[in-house]
């Protein structure tokens, strides 16, 4: 019975956890929904290479002229090859955090 | 916006009121804008009056939001569409098949119920991701694999209720699923094989319970909403092998699929590989030769392949653990030295587990269990076009067959004169079957598109002609599809609307599915 009441109180003590956690990382929104493809060397990437021909980093995270704005546009309404996300999948808060960690000068 | 068939503005926006009760105002998608995010962002209709976009996207939080969702549903007469992550890209998208279809989102069901690395299997909700299995396996140490898709972003119940495939030994999705949890239309709910049971204590253990076996209604079907799904996994293996046999002659793939046919049966030969015609790439010289007027001929592409390394290229992946992948490896040798002049190699070989960061070096890391979307540097990369769709017919695992198809799927594409398109060369998709998956750009430009739609639908029409029908079809192309599968006047057709008008008689649920039309729509 102990233990029971152990793992309970563990297991408030996490959703609690996670529900205070209401300020998301945009870090990890990107690991886990863009760097699969914008890593060096992945589609994002390559492609961008070829658009700016090294004028600029062809690695998201290594811009420092992103606008909040192009990055809503192209996860809202999506790219060439790169597809749309929907508030099931990255929440507006979520894309805020998202915008602001990818617009920071130094990430 | 396009409303369900036969609905008002005024009974729908009444319907919108009910869903937004059950499922809360969030979580109802009724603007423009937000509906734009469940169209299909490679649609081979963008921007025109039929593009499918939803008229409403619901997202409800569990399996009795599911069924009060259905219910109302039914009573307003509006169709909806599930998807379970909504990644079926070159399918269709999370769009519906029909554009008045609203869509029913279940991302955000997405618990891991279970993961059992000692019987290998996981049960798991709609919107659970190959990504998200992944992590949790690899951060909790689980020794079992998953079996990806080359993009990882999708999920093992939305891709297997497709029948999708992988590339390991477990790459035929649905004949690995055990136990499913399925709100009817009529928002009744089941549980499938020994899931029937009371506090049953083994569905994920035994696929078929007592009585006939009703899993398969339920895959590519529009009779139900899976809310659970039991999948069998793989015991990790130690050691991973890609062997590779060349074959000089163009008649010397008989034999070669022979050979692959045995060793596949027998299980020494596992997982995902390909024919590869070694005379249809793109070398400069090579499309020289092929672009001459009238063709290259017989004799010259055999002198070619005389002069190149051969006239076809297979490779064998096998897995498993240490002692056995170098016993199949003895066996696989011995049988393809049985071909007159192969050439017999080891590609690659592995222990594992493999680091993630090597992994992820791999054109197709699913190949070592580990998701990725690796796979669009190499089809997106060499396809024109903003995205792409998928035509994927399917022949015997026969050389004859391989032969027969190139022919007849070259001459097809010629006769209507398109060229903007990619063949992957004949996969082991399947158990004896061989898929050939033929990928068609899309663009944001009308003309293009509808170059390309009417070059799968000729694709489409032509293999079913041959007997090769498709193993899953594109959202806006199932009936062309279901075209083929016509023997008795279509009587599979008939059987098939008998089940749709039993389980679903106001058609909510994926109107056009299959070419499943309800009764209103027929
Ligand atoms: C470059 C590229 C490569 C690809 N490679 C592969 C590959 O290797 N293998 C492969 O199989 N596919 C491949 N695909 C196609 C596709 O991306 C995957 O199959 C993907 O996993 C499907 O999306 P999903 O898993 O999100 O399924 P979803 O989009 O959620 O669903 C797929 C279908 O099942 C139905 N469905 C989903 N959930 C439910 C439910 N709960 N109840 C009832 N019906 C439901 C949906 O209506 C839909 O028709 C590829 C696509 C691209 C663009
Ligand atoms: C399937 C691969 C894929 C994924 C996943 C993906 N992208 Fe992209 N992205 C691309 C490609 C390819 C391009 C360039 C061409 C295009 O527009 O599609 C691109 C372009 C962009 C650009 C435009 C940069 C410019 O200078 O024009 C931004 C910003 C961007 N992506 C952000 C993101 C963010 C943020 C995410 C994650 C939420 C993401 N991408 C996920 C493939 C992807």
């Amino acid at each position: 019975m102990k233990a029971l009441i152990g793992a309970l109180a563990v297991l408030t003590l996490l959703t609690s956890g996670i529900a205070n956690s209401a300020e998301p990382s945009g870090q990890a929104v990107y690991e886990k929904w863009c760097l699969p493809c914008h890593r060096a060397g992945q589609v994002g990437s390559v492609q961008l290479q070829q658009r700016y021909k090294g004028a600029i980093p062809a690695v998201l995270t290594e811009r420092t002229d992103l606008q909040p704005a192009l990055i809503s546009v192209l996860v809202r309404k999506g790219g060439q090859v790169m597809p749309i996300f929907r508030k099931t999948e990255i929440s507006d808060v979520e894309l805020e955090a998202l915008a602001t960690y990818l617009t920071k000068p130094t990430k | 916006m396009i409303l369900p068939p036969g609905v008002s503005q005024r009974r729908f926006t009444s319907a919108l009121r009910e869903f937004e009760q059950i499922v809360g105002k969030e979580w109802v998608f009724s603007s423009d804008e937000d509906l734009g995010t469940y169209r299909d962002a490679y649609s081979p209709y963008w921007d025109e009056k039929i593009d499918r976009i939803p008229p409403v996207a619901l997202c409800p939080a569990n399996v009795e939001q599911v069924r009060a969702v259905l219910k109302v549903a039914n009573l307003f007469k509006v169709p909806l569409w599930p998807v379970s992550t909504g990644k079926n890209l070159g399918y269709g998208g999370s769009a519906p098949a029909h554009p008045g279809t609203g869509v029913l989102d279940l991302k955000r069901m997405n618990r891991i119920l279970e993961v059992d690395d000692k019987n290998h299997y996981a049960l798991v909700e709609p919107g659970v991701s190959y990504f998200d299995l992944y992590r949790h396996i690899r951060d909790n140490k689980l020794k079992v694999w998953i079996d990806s898709p080359d993009p990882g972003w999708g999920s093992p119940m939305g891709n297997t209720l497709d029948r999708g495939v992988g590339r390991t030994p477990m790459q035929d999705h649905w004949s690995n699923v055990c136990g499913l949890e399925v709100v009817l239309p009529n928002g009744d709910l089941v549980r499938t094989g020994m899931g029937a049971i009371p506090n049953s204590k083994s569905w994920q253990h035994f696929k078929y319970g007592f009585g006939p076996y009703v899993d398969g209604i339920f895959s590519q079907s529009s009779y139900g909403v899976v809310t659970k799904m039991g999948v069998w996994l793989l015991p990790e293996p130690e050691a991973y092998l890609v062997g590779n046999v060349t074959v000089p002659k163009r008649d010397d793939v008989i034999p070669l699929v022979d050979m692959l046919s045995y060793l596949m049966n027998t299980g020494v030969v596992q997982g995902q590989t390909y024919i590869q015609n070694m005379l249809n790439g793109f070398a400069p010289d090579l499309l020289a030769l092929r672009a001459k007027p009238g063709g290259a001929s017989e004799a010259e592409l055999q002198a070619y392949a005389d002069t190149h390394g051969g006239y076809w290229s297979l490779a064998l992946p096998i897995y498993g653990t240490k002692e056995l992948v170098a016993a199949k490896w003895q066996v696989a040798q011995r049988k393809a030295a049985e071909i007159p002049g192969a050439r017999i190699e080891v590609q690659r070989s592995y222990d594992l587990p493999m680091p993630e960061e090597d992994a992820l070096k791999l054109d197709s890391p699913c190949e070592v269990s580990v998701p990725s979307l690796n796979i669009f540097n190499t089809v997106a990369m060499p396809m024109k076009g903003n995205g792409h769709m998928f035509a994927a017919p399917v022949i015997p695992m026969r050389g004859s067959a391989v032969i027969e198809s190139l022919d007849v799927m070259r001459k097809a594409m010629e006769d209507i004169g398109c060229r903007d398109y990619m063949a992957v060369p004949a996969s082991t998709f399947f158990a004896r079957s061989l898929t050939i998956l033929v990928i068609y750009p899309t663009y944001k430009d009308a003309e293009r598109n509808r170059k390309s739609r009417e070059a799968l639908k000729h694709m489409v029409k032509v293999c079913g002609e041959h007997g090769w029908g498709d193993y899953r079809a594109h959202a806006s192309f199932m009936s062309e599809a279901a075209e083929a599968y016509s023997f008795n006047n279509h009587a599979l057709r008939r059987l098939h609307e008998t089940l749709k008008d039993a389980l679903d008689p106001n058609g909510i649920i994926s109107p056009g599915k299959a070419g499943i039309r309800p009764r209103n729509e027929r």
